[in-house]
């Protein structure tokens, strides 16, 4: 048998295994990665997180550059003549509106719209537990749905697969976004967003002050015109003097109609406390429903409906994109620093263990005094990610000496025998006969996938 | 603080043997309130702790896990949420007041929600240091959640003979 040193493991030098996971957690081991960095739904985030868009956000620049570009024209080419002519007010309100336009716009973008997160692997086989009482089924089973009351109106939740959970009420999933966001309005391709409960207000004070902003510029650039023909010019002429006021014009007049269409179709949402969502499924359609019943969530009046959703509590991001991910990648998030071992010869360790299995180990192995007192305080561990049942003598050859330390480890000291195919709980330990732990927790598991496949690699005890 | 570095600590040495989750409550519409009834989970756990009591010496005293306070906790928490997210003149001036200033004062000041989920983390970290830490329990923050559950995590027990 090889001669093989038991020597102490900096994890923070771990560099061994061939899988992109080791990668991964290399990185992480590294340096602190934020949570925006590893979010499953289809986000681009900008700023180190600060800024979230939809992946496809393409038609925001054309937005943006049809504002900028209308509102532009008219101060350039209008705004001159009509300051001259009738008020200095006329820029003046026209740059406050423009403002406001783009600001409104850039937060409706800019803002997560009350994305949630997904289930974590424990909320979801909790979930699956109590829906499933029968064993696992091969076929996708059908829609899941759980029925509740509120204020005295049954209300079907369902349950999504995407993320896995039963989606709160009014909460909808975003297949562009792949998201379930709270109070799901639309997912609106000129803002490059989605519309929910945490960007609403901004969305309809942008489509508010919008409409304003071309009835104003409309109202201008006509006046403007208007204005030009009178001094005994023809319209033609006047055109001919500020063609601009032409492309400014066209613009509003087209944008106007959908702009006020728009508006008029949210204000009635908003009083009587409906989204998009809900107003084209026909939840509560009068057609649906009885008289009584409506409504769930409306308070029956216009002022308490427009207060509550303009100016409501804001409610707070749940999807945290600047924290940080904790080292281990299922525990509670803990942010202290590895501690520092002494690293004499990494160049053989395979290892996927965190700063906790190591800790735990620690623990374990000088409480139990299994192992020889020569043993150092961190024991190599060998823990293999097989995302597919590869069996370990397939790895290469530093795994298989690792797993040789752990056949002397147990050569060493007679360890207890552990009985295979115990639950996922317990994975990490029936590989790894040597090291008794306490068994981690469900989703520390979940990052060392064993699976069942043999020890190949593993030398038994003479 | 000390005090977290002591309540992670525990986190690390001890396993988890189970977790519990409290779900939402939604009867009364979409407001944060999570279920009061106590999970039978937990009241399971209170047979166990007895047999081991019997059958093994423990260097500390285990509490059972008082129903009542733990109703109580979940009820304070809940009020605070009702707190935070209530429609009322505070409100609807911040909300005013953002309006009319484009939204920006939000990137200035803090809102009143989230005052409040200051409040939230504080009380429950005040909570899992004297209540549940020494009867094996961990609460989690449910805004760690997503504000969906409240999850409850069971620590395995352990004879302490290091």
């Amino acid at each position: 048998m090889k001669n093989c040193e038991y020597q102490q493991i900096d994890p923070r030098a771990l560099s061994v295994s061939p899988s992109s996971v080791q990668n991964h957690t290399e990185k992480k081991v590294q340096r602190l990665r934020r949570k925006w960095e590893v979010f499953p739904g289809k986000n681009r985030f900008f700023c180190d997180g600060r800024i979230i868009l939809a992946r496809q956000s393409g038609i925001l620049p054309v937005t943006l550059g049809l504002i900028v570009v209308t509102c532009g024209l008219f101060f350039a080419f209008d705004c001159p003549f009509l300051v001259t002519h009738l008020t200095v007010f006329i820029p003046v309100i026209g740059g406050v509106l423009s403002l406001f336009v783009v600001t409104s716009l850039l937060r409706t973008s800019f803002t997560d719209p009350g994305i949630l997160p997904r289930a974590t692997p424990d909320e979801a086989a909790d979930i699956e537990k109590q829906i499933d009482n029968s064993g696992s089924s091969t076929y996708r089973p059908p829609p899941r749905t759980k029925e509740i009351l509120i204020n005295q109106q049954v209300v079907k939740l369902k349950y999504c697969f995407t993320c896995k959970m039963f989606r709160p009420p009014r909460t909808s999933h975003c297949s562009l976004c792949d998201n379930c966001v709270e109070r799901f309005d639309h997912h609106c391709p000129w803002v490059g967003n989605c519309v929910g409960k945490r960007n609403y207000r901004f969305f309809y004070s942008f489509i508010i002050s919008l409409s304003f902003l071309t009835s104003f510029i409309f109202g201008c650039v006509v006046t403007h015109i208007t204005l030009r023909s009178q001094d005994g010019k023809s319209l033609i002429q006047a055109i001919q003097e500020s063609p601009a006021s032409v492309v400014e014009l066209v613009i509003c007049f087209f944008s106007i109609w959908s702009i006020l269409g728009l508006s008029g179709f949210h204000t009635y949402l908003v009083a009587s406390n409906l989204t998009t969502n809900e107003d084209i499924k026909g939840s509560w359609s009068s057609k649906r429903c009885t008289e009584e019943s409506g409504n769930p969530y409306s308070y029956n009046n216009i002022m308490t409906n427009c207060c509550v959703t303009l100016c409501g509590p804001m409610p707070p991001s749940l999807i945290d994109r600047r924290g940080f991910l904790p080292l281990v990648a299922a525990s509670p998030a803990t942010e202290t620093e590895l501690p520092p071992f002494p690293v004499k010869n990494d160049t053989n360790m395979c290892t996927k263990s965190t700063k906790d299995v190591l800790e735990r180990l620690v623990r374990s192995l000088d409480s139990r005094g299994r192992c020889p007192p020569g043993a150092p305080k961190t024991t190599p561990v060998a823990v293999e990610i097989s995302a597919a049942a590869t069996p370990p003598a397939e790895r290469s050859p530093p795994t298989g000496c690792s797993r040789q330390h752990a056949g002397r480890h147990t050569a060493a000291a007679p360890c207890p025998p552990f009985a295979r195919g115990r639950e996922r709980r317990d994975s990490f330990q029936s590989s790894n006969p040597a090291f008794r732990l306490a068994s981690p927790s469900p989703s520390l598991s979940r990052t060392f996938i064993l699976g069942e496949a043999p020890d190949v690699g593993f030398i038994p005890p003479p | 603080m000390a005090e977290t570095h002591s309540l992670q600590d525990m986190r690390q040495q001890a396993s988890v043997a189970a977790k519990v989750f409290i779900q939402r409550d939604y009867t009364n519409g979409t407001v944060c309130h999570f279920q009061t009834k106590f999970p039978s989970e937990l009241e399971s756990r209170q047979q166990s702790m007895a047999f081991w009591s019997n059958s093994t010496c423990f260097q500390f005293s285990r509490e059972k896990i008082n129903k009542q306070q733990f109703e109580e906790t979940v009820r304070t928490l809940n009020n605070l949420y009702a707190e935070a997210e209530k429609l009322g003149s505070q409100s609807y001036i911040e909300g005013c007041l953002a309006c009319l200033t484009a939204y920006i004062i939000f990137l200035c000041m803090e809102t009143h929600y989230e005052k409040v989920l200051k409040k939230i983390a504080k009380y429950i970290q005040e909570q899992n240091e004297k209540i549940y830490a020494p009867q094996g329990l961990l609460l989690t923050d449910p805004i760690e959640r997503g504000l969906r559950v409240i999850e409850v995590t069971i620590f395995e027990e352990r004879s302490l003979t290091r």
